[in-house]
């Protein structure tokens, strides 16, 4: 499935929700599945600035792939990323580039989001957005 | 007793919901409520004789001159400093803070000491940080044990003679431990060094009598005792106001300028330059007004009373530490539960209407000390109650069993 096919899916899953508990019920859930990274890339270098909480993400390319892994110490943290995750990786660099985030609003994702938690998923899709970037010169 | 359900009637703020829940506010650490008094002294202000102060011979200007100063006066009261002019008006206690460390370059000198307390807030290690950058004087720390209070035997043994500075909290906005400031000062003056306490977190509950204590410096924010931001006020001993040079120039500080030559204005003024936070400090005193009617005592043993209560039921639920186990405490409890990160807790607790605060509550110090990245922090005023206690209660086993 293509980004925008798997942002689509988000969308729609989130909109079945009634209220704000229930959806972060489903975070959380989405928390625990998320594919986590290898604890030899739990460095400092890895780690997205910008958060209350810790969030480590790792790239690596698989053929012209790219796939992310993460983790976080907190497990809302971890929803959050999971769904990043889900909707950017296994996608070409060039791809991900290219996807517009639109789909965080359509969920209302930061608007229910304290503030530095908003800032954390900007410098997130920002992080991913990075990766890809320096793949994508990678691959070229 | 308090009549709560008048006080609870003061404060506008209290009637709102949050995410469709009735507010219950307990993040009363970090800023606290304005009561309608305050709000109507605010109001007053600018419907009626907003005017620039000590400058203007017209009528508004002299009316709102004497009100700045009759806040003034309130605030001398209430700390019972000698006279008026040692409260100096600040925008807050970092502000005050960094108006004595800057004053304090030209006396230090290198190999001087400075002691510090181990569960500071950042605003009251930084500039002194800076001022050790500036001389060449050292920082050292009073250690806390884990119930965090400070392990007094080794603050005698970091005195001596080259100690000049002593800076310390009256209470700690993390762990709400109330520092035995007088025996501080006492042994500090021994040695004749100078001490400066951060009443921030003081203020809200415990009446400060600067002269008892025979501090040379005290310093607290009007916003967390029921005024507005902005606004706060540094006490200091006339003899110590007078050996600091002034900290910013401009208008209202000087006495005459000449362009070879400028001479300062007496206290307070050398200390408030440029046009102060007019409507901000008369606020001030419309806060401690309110408080002193309602009167300190009795906030203190309703604090004590709800502090008791939060404390037994919150330690019911499994698994809940609480951090600050001082024999002395303010309505404060800094608590995690075991495998959740307090973020995530606090982020439930709004949902559900419930402001707490979470993260190391700029004391980074503190949570190094206990190796944890932050604690969920719950904070009290007088305006709280046992049912709002329930409500945190509720609150904190729903994140629970949601989270893990
Ligand atoms: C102990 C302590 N000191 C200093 C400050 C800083 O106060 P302000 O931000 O009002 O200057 C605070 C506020 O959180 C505090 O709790």
């Amino acid at each position: 499935m293509g980004i925008k096919e798997i942002q689509e899916e988000i969308v729609d899953e989130f909109s079945m929700f009634d209220d704000w508990m229930q959806r972060y019920e489903y975070m959380i859930e989405l928390g625990k599945s998320l594919p986590l990274i290898d604890e030899k890339y739990k460095t400092d270098d890895n780690i997205i600035k910008g958060c209350q909480s810790k969030v480590w993400v790792h790239a690596e390319l698989d053929g012209d792939r790219l796939v992310f892994t993460a983790d976080s110490d907190a497990i809302i943290t971890k929803g959050i990323i999971a769904i990043l995750i889900r909707a950017f990786s296994n996608q070409k660099p060039q791809d991900i580039i290219d996807a517009d985030t639109d789909f965080i609003d359509e969920i209302g994702l930061k608007e229910h989001l304290s503030p530095t938690r908003a800032n954390g998923l900007v410098s997130m899709i920002k992080q991913l957005k990075l990766y890809a970037v320096a793949y994508q010169t990678q691959l070229n | 007793m308090l009549d709560i359900k008048k006080i609870r009637g003061d404060f506008p703020i209290l009637n709102r919901e949050v995410n469709g829940k009735p507010l219950v506010y307990l993040d009363n650490a970090a800023t606290s409520q304005t009561p309608k008094q305050v709000i109507d002294a605010i109001v007053d202000y600018y419907e009626n004789y907003n005017a620039n102060i000590h400058r203007g011979v017209h009528a508004l200007s002299q009316e709102a001159t004497d009100k700045y100063e009759q806040a003034r006066i309130k605030i001398q009261k209430h700390f019972n400093a000698a006279k008026s002019h040692e409260i100096i008006f600040t925008s807050g206690t970092t502000h005050g803070i960094n108006l004595v460390a800057s004053g304090f370059t030209s006396l230090l000198k290198a190999g001087d000491e400075i002691v510090v307390s181990a569960m500071e807030h950042h605003s009251n290690i930084v500039p002194w940080q800076m001022l050790c950058e500036r001389t060449g004087a050292v920082l050292k720390v009073i250690p806390m044990n884990d119930e965090g209070e400070l392990v007094m035997q080794q603050y005698d043994q970091l005195l001596s003679d080259r100690t000049q500075l002593v800076f310390c909290n009256h209470v700690s906005n993390a762990l709400g431990t109330v520092n035995p400031i007088a025996e501080i000062i006492e042994k500090a003056h021994k040695l004749g060094a100078a001490v400066l306490v951060d009443g921030a977190q003081a203020a809200p509950h415990i009446k400060a009598d600067v002269q008892a204590l025979d501090v040379d410096f005290y310093t607290v924010s009007a916003h967390k005792m029921c005024g507005p931001t902005g606004v706060g006020m540094l006490y200091g001993k006339e003899e110590w106001l007078n050996k600091l040079p002034p900290y910013q120039g401009g208008g209202e500080m000087i006495a005459e300028v000449t362009f070879e030559k400028t001479t300062y204005a007496d206290l307070p003024h050398k200390f408030e330059a440029g046009t102060p936070n007019i409507c901000g400090g008369i606020a001030f005193g419309a806060a401690l007004a309110y408080m002193n009617a309602i009167s300190f005592d009795q906030i203190a043993e309703y604090e004590h009373d709800l502090l008791e209560y939060a404390t037994q039921e919150l330690l019911k639920v499994e698994g809940l530490r609480i951090y600050g186990t001082a024999k002395k405490k303010t309505s404060v409890i800094s608590f995690n539960i075991e495998g959740v990160h307090p973020y995530d807790i606090g982020t439930i607790l709004d949902k559900l209407g419930i402001a707490v605060r979470t993260g190391h509550h700029c004391a980074q110090p503190i949570m190094d000390f206990y190796g944890i990245p932050g604690t969920v922090r719950a904070s009290f005023s007088f305006y709280n109650t046992k049912d709002e206690v329930d409500v945190l209660v509720e609150g904190v086993k729903r994140a629970r069993n949601m989270l893990l």
